[in-house]
């Protein structure tokens, strides 16, 4: 059995040509998901009984909003170990996953806004979820702007985190909101301790779609960081080769 | 089902195809965006090589 030294892939001139080859295929199984999931949602689930076809914003709705948390979580995660560990590839991690982040943010927003005027006749309410999840998109404009304000890499690299981590507690706000406050975002459709409030195709399509958006995530969070790798080596003799390479 | 009644959804086309189109948009632009950073820091790269 050959064994991987894993930590090779810890520095950023072994990891650049793999995340490479990763982004091509993650960005692949994404078109396939999204291409099935679609398909479920649009042409083969029913018509909701109570919402008639509104609710057909679902299987963009709840993935996006789904990968907003979790791609904070990840993005945290990074951050803390670049602080913990003085890690410059996990720092660019975390910088590379901030602007997909906030897309997801502001996708769940817009179609949440644009399925909250038939459902429930408003666009915007100042409802704990629909705050919460707004103040999750400020805080990934936030550390973006933070990382812009600082020149010196290293620098930014700290101050980011230290945000990152702050705005963790943001998270459990998040998802606990529907229970904690009555508003009026209705409850999760989906959880891991009850069984799923909605019929099963409506469920195999949202998640098809929920497993599209993780691939695209990672697909396009690669890809990026291949390119900041670049801007941030790009005095380092190893980088030249690297390009010249592909 | 029409291919009418499938784009009318039942009434609701304005905001489902919103939905989905506002999305969709917002996807293309990040996929675009981040396309052309990598093509630049490439082309950076290559600038800074050739004049160590």
């Amino acid at each position: 059995m050959t064994s991987i030294n894993w930590f090779r892939y810890a520095s950023p001139v072994s990891f650049f040509p793999a995340a490479g080859s990763l982004a091509r295929v993650f960005g692949v199984a994404a078109a396939v998901f999204a291409a099935i999931g679609l398909w479920l949602g649009l042409g083969v689930a029913p018509t909701d009984a109570q919402q008639g076809e509104a609710y057909r914003i679902i299987f963009i709705h709840v993935p996006a909003a789904w990968m907003s948390m979790f791609i904070y979580a990840v993005m945290a995660g990074w951050a803390a170990v670049s602080l913990a560990m003085n890690a410059r590839l996990s720092a660019m991690m975390a910088q590379a996953l901030a602007p997909t982040g906030a897309l997801f943010t502001a996708i769940a927003l817009v179609t949440g806004s644009l399925w909250g005027r038939p459902a429930w006749g408003t666009y915007w309410a100042w409802d704990a979820r629909m705050t919460s999840e707004l103040i999750l998109l400020f805080l990934y404009l936030g550390y973006m702007a933070l990382r812009q304000a600082i020149d010196d890499p290293r620098r930014a690299d700290r101050a980011s985190a230290v945000l990152a981590l702050v705005g963790v507690v943001n998270l459990p706000i998040i998802y606990f909101s529907v229970t904690w406050w009555n508003t009026l975002h209705q409850g999760a459709s989906v959880s891991l301790t009850a069984a799923p409030r909605m019929a099963a195709i409506m469920l195999t399509a949202m998640l098809v779609m929920a497993f599209a958006a993780w691939f695209y995530a990672i697909a396009v969070t690669l890809t990026r960081l291949r390119a900041i790798i670049l801007e941030r080596e790009k005095r380092a003799s190893w980088i030249g080769e690297l390009v010249g390479a592909e | 089902m029409s291919l009418a009644e499938f784009f009318a959804m039942g009434g609701n086309a304005f905001y489902v195809w919103s939905a989905y189109g506002l999305a969709a948009l917002l996807i293309a632009g990040e996929i675009v965006a981040v396309r052309s950073r990598l093509r630049n820091a490439r082309q950076a790269v290559r600038e800074a090589g050739g004049s160590t």
